[in-house]
C-alpha cells in the first residue's frame, strides 16, 4: 500500500543535497527571524514559515510570498541552532513552488528566475535587457522614470551591454543541458 | 607566484569591467598569473537554483573541468559566482553519483571534471596567497587618512565555506590597513544588500540599500569597498534612488576593494576603470593625487 506523503514531508525531501538538519529538528527559537534582514517584507517570519510546513499547512505555505523574499543571504542557515540550512529551504519553496505553478500572483521572482534560465540555456551567458520586461512593467509610472534614469546613467558610462552575449562552443552547450533536461533540441 | 584560472563571470563583462580591469592591473604587479578561462558560461547565479538545481551545478561543473584541464585552481571576483563555484565543487568531490551524471553530460562538450581542484574568491587571491605584509611592500602610495568602509555581504563568507569565522571576519579590514588606509568600524558590514531583490522586490531592497549606506555614513566613511558587482551595483546605482524614495542626500563612492590597491600601487586610475562610477570618486582620488603630489 502506497501511503502518499505529507506536504512537509515533501519539503523535507527536498533538502537532502543541502546537508542540513531536517525541518523537524527546528525548536522555534526564531533566531532565523531576528537575522532576517528582509523579515519586515515577508507575510509569515521564517520561524512562522518552518512551523506552517512542519505542521502540513502546504496552502499557507504556497500562498506565502515569504520565500519570494529572501535574497539568499545565509545569515539564518549560519545562525540557526539546530543546524537547518534555512536559505536552502527557501530555494527549495520556490522550486516547489514553480513546479506546482502555485505561486502566489503579481510576484516578479518566478517570471525574472524563468527568463533568465531560458536566457542561459540559449546563449550561455546572462543578458540584463532580456530580464528588464519581467519586472519594469510591473513598476508604477515613477518607479518606472526612475529605474530608466538609473540604466540611462549605466549605459553613458559604458555598464550596459548593449549585444547578447553568447558563448562559442554554444552547440555544445545545448547538448550538454539536453543530457540533463530532455526537453529535446534547445531552441 | 601562483598561477590561477580565473572565472570573471558575467556582471565583469561590462556592469562592472573596472571590476576586471583593476584585478587584472594589480594582480599582474603583485606577481599573481591569472588565465581567463576560456569559453567560460554564466555561473547561474542565484536565480538558477530557483529553476533546476542539477542543471545549475553541471553550469558550474562546465567551468570546473576547464580549468582543471588547465591544471588550475579556479578564482571567482563575484560572490555569487564564488559561492556557486565552491559548493558545486565540494558536491562533486563527496557525491560519486552526482559527479557522474554531471559527467555524462559534460563529455557533449568533450569535457571532464575529477575533483581535483580548488576554488576562491578574488579577496583570498591578496589575502592568502600574496599576503598583507606582501602588499604592504609593494605599496608606494599609501592611502593614509582614507576612510574605507570594509562591506563584506553575504556569499563570501556564507554558508561557511572552510573555516573562516563568519560573524567577526577581520580580511578586509587588515587589506584595507595593508594599503596605509584606515578600515572604519562599520557595523553593517555583514549585511544583504538585497541581490538580485533590486530587481524582483524593489521596496525591500532599496530600503536595505538606504540601511547599509546611512550606517557608513554614520561611521564617517568617505568610501565603501566592495568584493562584489551585485553589491557594488546596488549600493552605487541605486544611491539616487534611495535618495529619491527616502527623501536623502546620500553620496558615497562604493569602489572594488581592487580599484584601491591599485591606487595604493599607483596604477593609474583610468586603468583602474576608475571615471565609470555614478557616484564621483573624486574624495578617494585626491587621496592619491595629494600622495603623487608631495
Amino acid at each position: 500500500m502506497v501511503k502518499k506523503p505529507t506536504f512537509s514531508q515533501e519539503i523535507a525531501n527536498m533538502l537532502y543535497a543541502s546537508h542540513g538538519n531536517p525541518l523537524s529538528s527546528c525548536i522555534q527559537c526564531g533566531t532565523c527571524a531576528g537575522t532576517c534582514p528582509v523579515v519586515h517584507y515577508m507575510d509569515h517570519t521564517p520561524r512562522k514559515l518552518i512551523g506552517l510546513i512542519n505542521s502540513d499547512y502546504k496552502d499557507e505555505v504556497l500562498a506565502s510570498n515569504t520565500y519570494w523574499f529572501c535574497a539568499s543571504c545565509y545569515h539564518c542557515t549560519v545562525r540557526c541552532p539546530s543546524g537547518i540550512d534555512i536559505a536552502e529551504m527557501m530555494y527549495a519553496l520556490k522550486r516547489y513552488s514553480m513546479w506546482k505553478n502555485r505561486y502566489r500572483e503579481g510576484l516578479i521572482g518566478p517570471v525574472f528566475s524563468e527568463t533568465f534560465v531560458k536566457t542561459i540555456v540559449k546563449s550561455g551567458r546572462s543578458y540584463e535587457p532580456v530580464l528588464a520586461p519581467t519586472y519594469l512593467f510591473s513598476f508604477g509610472i515613477r518607479e518606472f522614470v526612475q529605474e530608466a534614469v538609473t540604466a540611462t546613467n549605466m549605459m553613458i558610462k559604458g555598464r550596459l551591454p548593449v549585444l547578447p552575449p553568447r558563448i562559442k562552443r554554444l552547440e555544445n552547450f545545448k547538448q550538454m543541458v539536453g543530457r540533463i533536461i530532455p526537453i529535446g533540441e534547445v531552441r | 607566484m601562483k598561477k590561477y584560472a580565473y572565472f570573471p563571470g558575467c556582471s565583469l563583462e561590462k556592469m562592472a569591467q573596472s571590476y576586471h580591469l583593476s584585478t587584472i592591473e594589480t594582480t599582474r604587479k603583485l606577481g599573481v598569473e591569472l588565465e581567463e578561462l576560456e569559453d567560460w558560461n554564466c555561473c547561474g547565479a542565484t536565480t538558477y537554483f530557483h529553476v533546476d538545481q542539477l542543471l545549475a551545478h553541471t553550469l558550474v561543473a562546465r567551468n570546473l573541468a576547464m580549468a582543471e584541464r588547465k591544471s588550475l585552481d579556479l578564482v571567482a571576483p563575484c560572490s555569487a559566482c564564488y559561492k556557486n563555484a565552491f559548493f558545486t565543487n565540494t558536491y562533486l568531490k563527496n557525491d560519486q553519483d552526482l559527479a557522474e551524471h554531471i559527467n555524462f553530460a559534460l563529455e557533449e562538450d568533450n569535457l571532464h571534471y575529477s575533483g581535483n581542484i580548488e576554488v576562491l574568491h578574488l579577496i583570498e587571491v591578496y589575502v592568502k596567497e600574496v599576503g598583507y605584509e606582501e602588499i604592504r611592500h609593494n605599496v608606494t602610495h599609501p592611502l593614509e587618512g582614507l576612510r574605507v568602509a570594509p562591506y563584506y555581504g553575504c556569499q563570501i563568507l556564507r554558508p561557511r565555506k572552510n573555516h573562516e569565522d563568519v560573524e567577526q571576519p577581520r580580511f578586509f579590514e587588515e587589506l584595507i590597513s595593508a594599503i596605509g588606509a584606515e578600515p572604519v568600524n562599520f557595523p553593517e558590514r555583514l549585511r544583504c544588500c538585497g541581490g538580485s531583490l533590486i530587481l524582483t522586490s524593489r521596496e525591500a531592497a532599496l530600503s536595505m540599500v538606504h540601511l547599509l549606506l546611512k550606517s557608513a555614513l554614520d561611521h564617517e566613511a568617505e568610501v565603501i569597498a566592495t568584493a562584489c558587482p551585485l553589491c557594488q551595483v546596488n549600493l552605487e546605482c541605486y544611491q539616487q534612488q534611495v535618495n529619491q524614495e527616502f527623501g536623502t542626500s546620500i553620496s558615497i563612492p562604493v569602489l572594488y576593494f581592487t580599484q584601491l590597491i591599485g591606487l595604493a600601487l599607483e596604477i593609474p586610475p583610468k586603468r583602474l576603470g576608475l571615471g565609470t562610477e555614478l557616484v564621483p570618486a573624486t574624495k578617494v582620488l585626491s587621496y592619491a593625487r595629494r600622495e603623487t603630489n608631495e
